[in-house]
């Protein structure tokens, strides 16, 4: 079990509605990240024999590791934007996701401790 | 310190394809008028930088308008019983229809995204009727890279999702007021609109085939592209730029899909140099 990291006030008020496990899967590393109420409730670490999730984001390592960078590179500094450019894949019922769109591209930039 | 904006707005009432429609607009400055249009799903507060710029209002009168749907502008009667779908022939219909209905006489116009598509469909019909062209964000076609149904479905809240599609868009450098109302008016956007209005962008209004048809020397055009647009890419302008002899373009280091309204400031020091040769 990971620590978890400290979520904004504002940004779990924004997620209030959000109960869903996702994966979040960069190179070979993959995390199963629960979220109760906004807040994480659990992260666990992979590998995973049969892992369940909602949905799961997945890119290298690099493409994170521009996508979290002070100095954002153009392509890399928005999720939307990874998508477009083929760095991300989101997998699985994004319903809960693109309900959230705006509060789980604020929490990714938070789990940027996580996915060292 | 409170102060009032010296703009005006009004509503002008006239019909496109045949049917009657109320539309907004705003105005400030004096001189050849720069006609401004929003981008897909927003409209002209977009282009408050520019209303408030004395640099552009003491050389040009700025008139924004809403297009139907958008902002104050109502939709049409009828509008209830169909899904909104902008195409090239309405959204050109509908400018020309507003320069007659305004008595505007070869303006510069200017627009983003889908407005900056439009021009290009403006300088292939119509680039007699226009000074000059200017394409913020211009490209002959984008590639979608989402699905478009997420926009409009009653079981996800359209402001929310439409703000978060473009959210990134906006240059990760701009000021946090501004990017956030620049969201705002994304939020604020009627169920179906944002969509409606990608109709045109992503698929009917395709100019890869004939783009290479408009002749600037009958209307000269300008392109300004943001670099962290991933909607119209700095290299989608680039082709764009490459299949028209005599199109002029300039990436905007740092800025984004919507620089007038994003970045005001920034967006105008690139504009300028753009004006003075209409003035």
């Amino acid at each position: 079990m990971n620590e978890l990291p400290v979520l904004d006030d504002w940004l779990v008020h924004r997620g209030r509605f959000v109960n869903l496990v996702f994966m979040l899967q960069s190179g070979e590393k993959e995390w199963l990240i629960k979220l109760h109420d906004g807040a994480i409730e659990s992260i666990q670490t992979g590998p995973f024999v049969m892992p369940r999730w909602t949905f799961r984001l997945a890119a290298s390592s690099q493409a994170w590791e521009k996508h979290h960078a002070a100095t954002p590179t153009p392509g890399y500094h928005d999720l939307m934007a990874m998508c477009k450019f083929r760095h991300l894949r989101i997998e699985g019922d994004q319903h809960g996701f693109m309900c959230n769109l705006l509060y789980f591209k604020d929490l990714i930039k938070a789990l940027s401790g996580v996915m060292q | 310190m409170s102060h009032i904006e010296k703009i005006s707005g009004g509503y002008v009432h006239f019909d496109i394809q045949g049917q009657s429609h109320r539309v907004y607009f705003e105005t400030a400055g004096t001189g050849p008028v720069l006609l401004c249009l929003h981008t897909a799903g927003s409209d002209s507060r977009q282009y408050r930088g520019i209303l408030n710029c004395s640099a552009i209002t003491e050389r040009f009168q700025v008139v924004c308008f809403d297009l139907p749907h958008h902002g104050k502008s109502s939709p049409p009667a009828g509008w209830q019983q169909r899904e909104y779908r902008l195409t090239s022939q309405l959204y050109v219909d509908t400018i020309i229809g507003f320069m007659q209905a305004m008595d505007i006489e070869r303006p510069l116009a200017m627009g983003c995204s889908i407005g900056g598509r439009v021009v290009l469909h403006l300088a292939l019909q119509h680039a007699e009727k226009f000074r000059g062209l200017i394409g913020l964000q211009s490209g002959a076609h984008v590639n979608p890279y989402y699905n478009l149904e997420w926009l409009h479905r009653p079981d996800v809240h359209g402001g929310e999702v439409c703000a978060g599609i473009v959210s990134g868009l906006i240059g990760p450098h701009a000021a946090s007021d501004d990017r956030w109302e620049t969201l705002w008016h994304y939020m604020q956007g009627g169920p179906g609109v944002f969509q409606g209005d990608l109709h045109f962008y992503k698929s009917e209004g395709d100019l890869r085939a004939i783009a290479h048809q408009i002749d600037t020397r009958k209307c000269p055009l300008h392109l300004l592209t943001g670099e962290f647009d991933y909607s119209c890419t700095p290299d989608d302008s680039r082709d764009l730029a490459q299949m028209i002899a005599g199109a002029h373009l300039k990436i905007m280091p740092g800025l984004g899909h919507f620089p007038m309204s994003e970045a005001p400031a920034e967006f105008i020091a690139h504009l300028l140099p753009v004006l003075q040769q209409f003035h």
